[in-house]
């Protein structure tokens, strides 16, 4: 809504201006008339936004049938042709998380990083030298371009209260091109502007990832230091930059019509489940297929991995096509041994 | 009665009377416990419709079907399923539904039945043959069978006995194998069919998470769980009946224990094939992340080595313990429902020769051939 304000007063300001060059005293008059449309021109937009034009973006993961019409040939070699880089912002505050992170989830990127704020001697980082959080974003975005466009196809960031299942990132891109502008996540609505809500974690194609990279030369799109008169959350300017490249975002769901991306930790989304839809609780409240969850502290990371790739009822068998070939060497289970502790000071 | 000392447990095991029993009150101090300790929920209550769906109430005596919930019609329907139109394969886990047929009663209170039980009801209790809500007092409305006895945990050994008599009296026919919980225990059912299905309902055996003290052979941990054979249950009714076990102590599970032993009934290994623990008496966070400092009392309680980190918990786990309810559907959830699409379990447990007889399969040889990649207590 403010952003909007921001817009429309500055092409009244050019009216006012230019009404005073050109009608003298009857400047004022189009003064007037330029702020009348304005509010006018904005109530009708907080409105449509809501009711009519709500261009709430969605996309879907695969169909069971887009999955097993593939040959297995076919299965492996696309499940082999999406390359994850996970970008992980970290600060030094965030070292129990970050540990956390480091032995769980992230090993399940093809390659991950953690770009921290500042250097701590306890891990290995790609140093920003910033706290900045737009600045962080934008700095480890434009790294990560510069280094890996080669080499890796799908980018993921992500916050080290962010719990991440790979395999099912990689299952919602299977039947995704990667030089499309892809900019996935869960999606908020701000005014007129839709984005992805960092909280979830960011998926960008690399397509969307090259784009980016050019509007990060154009300082009046997409500044370096964040919004002309207020600061924008660094989401809101990621999708603002990425919106005057064409890229839009969009919401991920799964064949349900279930979210995949999660800004709550299970926990959160049960608890609000127990209070909506207390007869279905667990039938309701999230993906079976979830990509993210947020919010868990460094004890809970451990917990999901066990949920996730160990713990299971006997005799129930999903039926998923297998997407990894066999003898993969991928971490299934978390291997933080508590009696080998982590070197330095983790909380 | 419960283990009120809040600092320096002794090095010599205390004796029984003023023991710490298996469940744990909230007042020790955190140094000494693993976090959490005891949960407590804080939502908010609804007032639901009850819905008992006796399958052949009609053809039994009125006291037979009160009280009793048979949710073998709901349980390979819709309702506890994974969404049908994803048709996940289901088959092995309804044979063996069929094949392994347990009675779950669950222990509760006439307090505890909106806070508690009544998420137990809407969560795993759903995957028993027959499952019973034990209480102090009848409720027509939960429903609840009524033991006749006080509440408290001076209670406690009196309500399992009632509550063993009471099903040994009216529903013994109608399960094989006969489990205990309580209300803040999530049990994993497929697993402890897993379990079981490699015994015969006709051994005096008893499973559950096995503790080493007041017992040759040990006893199980009343909180983690513990699911009696027919055999067993048998044996610990006829016990009571000829006065050779006795309400000895209000430890229930202590005493349940050495009544056990007295007739002869075995204390059983219930270790997957790796030899991780299935009954776990807290938390899944505390056993995967917690540090039991040296002087717990779990240390000297366990009857086999205490594994810590994840290796502490088999991937086919039965039983977790100070459940709140929000971790029960939690719980619920990630065994049911959320996996990493395509993922091959490194664990993949062999078929034990009479599981592979109760379901016509081809054994496989045992453990040695299991595809594991453990080594000692570092996991891959």
């Amino acid at each position: 809504m403010l952003n909007f304000n921001l817009k429309y007063l500055c092409v009244c300001m050019c009216y006012m201006c230019g009404g005073f060059v050109l009608w003298g005293q009857f400047s004022y008059i189009w003064g007037l008339f330029c702020v009348f449309v304005t509010l006018i021109g904005h109530n009708k937009m907080g409105h449509g936004t809501k009711a009519h034009h709500h261009e709430h973006h969605h996309i879907q993961a695969p169909n069971k049938e887009d999955v097993s019409n593939l040959s297995e040939g076919e299965r492996m070699e696309l499940s082999h042709s999406i390359r994850v880089y996970c970008i992980i912002l970290v600060k030094p505050k965030d070292l129990g998380n970050w540990a956390a992170v480091k032995e769980t989830w992230s090993k399940h990127c093809d390659k991950a990083e953690f770009y921290s704020s500042e250097n701590v001697k306890v891990f290995d980082s790609v140093v920003l030298n910033t706290n900045d959080m737009w600045v962080m974003v934008r700095n480890a975005y434009k790294l990560a371009y510069e280094r890996y466009k080669d080499e890796y196809n799908w980018f993921f960031l992500a916050h080290p209260t962010t719990f991440a299942v790979i395999e099912n990132l990689k299952y919602f891109l299977l039947k995704k091109d990667p030089s499309q502008p892809f900019y996935i996540g869960h999606t908020v609505k701000s005014g007129e502007l839709e984005y992805v809500d960092d909280d979830g974690g960011i998926v960008l194609s690399i397509e969307s990832l090259k784009r980016l990279s050019k509007i990060f030369e154009d300082p009046d799109k997409c500044p370096e230091q964040g919004g002309l008169l207020w600061k924008l959350s660094e989401d809101k300017q990621l999708a603002v930059c990425l919106k005057y490249t064409g890229v839009l975002a969009e919401n991920a769901e799964d064949s349900e019509g279930k979210d995949v991306f999660n800004t709550k930790s299970v926990g959160s989304l049960i608890k609000e489940a127990m209070a909506n839809h207390p007869q279905q609780v667990v039938e309701g409240c999230c993906s079976d297929t979830a990509i993210t969850f947020n919010g868990l502290a460094p004890n809970h990371m451990h917990v999901m991995m066990y949920g996730v790739y160990r713990l299971r009822a006997y005799g129930h068998n999903f039926k998923d096509l297998p997407l990894l070939p066999k003898g993969s060497l991928v971490d299934s289970i978390s291997s933080f041994n508590i009696n080998k502790g982590v070197k330095g000071k983790v909380e | 009665m419960l283990h009120t000392q809040v600092s320096g447990f002794k090095e010599s095991l205390p004796s029984p009377v003023q023991t710490v029993p298996a469940k744990l009150p909230c007042n020790l101090p955190r140094s000494i416990l693993p976090s959490p300790c005891c949960i407590t929920s804080t939502h908010t209550v609804f007032r639901e419709t009850i819905k008992n769906i006796p399958t052949s109430s009609h053809t039994l005596p009125p006291y037979l079907s009160w009280g009793v919930e048979y949710p073998s019609g709901a349980a390979f329907g819709a309702g506890l399923l994974a969404s049908s139109h994803r048709s996940p394969d289901n088959a092995t886990a309804a044979e063996l539904y069929s094949k392994v047929r347990i009675l779950c009663w669950v222990m509760t209170g006439p307090s505890n039945l909106e806070t508690k039980a009544r998420h137990v009801r809407a969560t795993w209790t759903r995957h028993c043959n027959v499952v019973l809500f034990m209480s102090s007092v009848r409720d027509d409305g939960f429903p609840t069978v009524g033991l006749d006895t006080k509440e408290g945990r001076d209670q406690l050994y009196w309500k399992t006995i009632r509550a063993f008599q009471y099903v040994h009296q009216h529903h013994l026919e109608q399960a094989d194998w006969f489990l205990k919980a309580d209300d803040d225990t999530f049990v994993v059912l497929d697993n402890l069919r897993w379990l079981l299905a490699n015994h015969t309902p006709e051994e005096p055996v008893y499973f559950g998470k096995r503790f080493k003290p007041y017992a040759k052979q040990g006893f199980m941990s009343g909180g983690a769980g513990y699911v009696l054979s027919k055999e067993a249950l048998r044996r610990f009714v006829e016990g009571f009946r000829t006065q050779v076990c006795t309400h000895t102590t209000s430890l229930e599970d202590v005493a349940l224990g050495q009544c056990m032993e007295k007739m002869g009934v075995q204390a059983g290994d219930s270790r997957d094939a790796a030899r991780r623990e299935t009954f776990h008496p807290f938390g899944p966070e505390s056993h995967l992340t917690g540090k039991f400092s040296k002087s717990f009392w779990y240390w000297k309680y366990c009857y086999y080595p205490i594994v810590e980190g994840p290796q502490c918990c088999s991937d086919l786990a039965i039983s977790f313990h100070y459940v709140s309810p929000e971790l029960m559907y939690t719980l619920e959830f990630l065994t049911y429902h959320l996996r990493a699409y395509g993922y091959r379990y490194r664990y993949q447990p062999p078929l034990p020769e009479n599981a592979a007889r109760l379901l016509q399969r081809q054994a496989q040889p045992k453990a040695a051939n299991a595809t594991l990649l453990v080594q000692g207590t570092k996991i891959l």
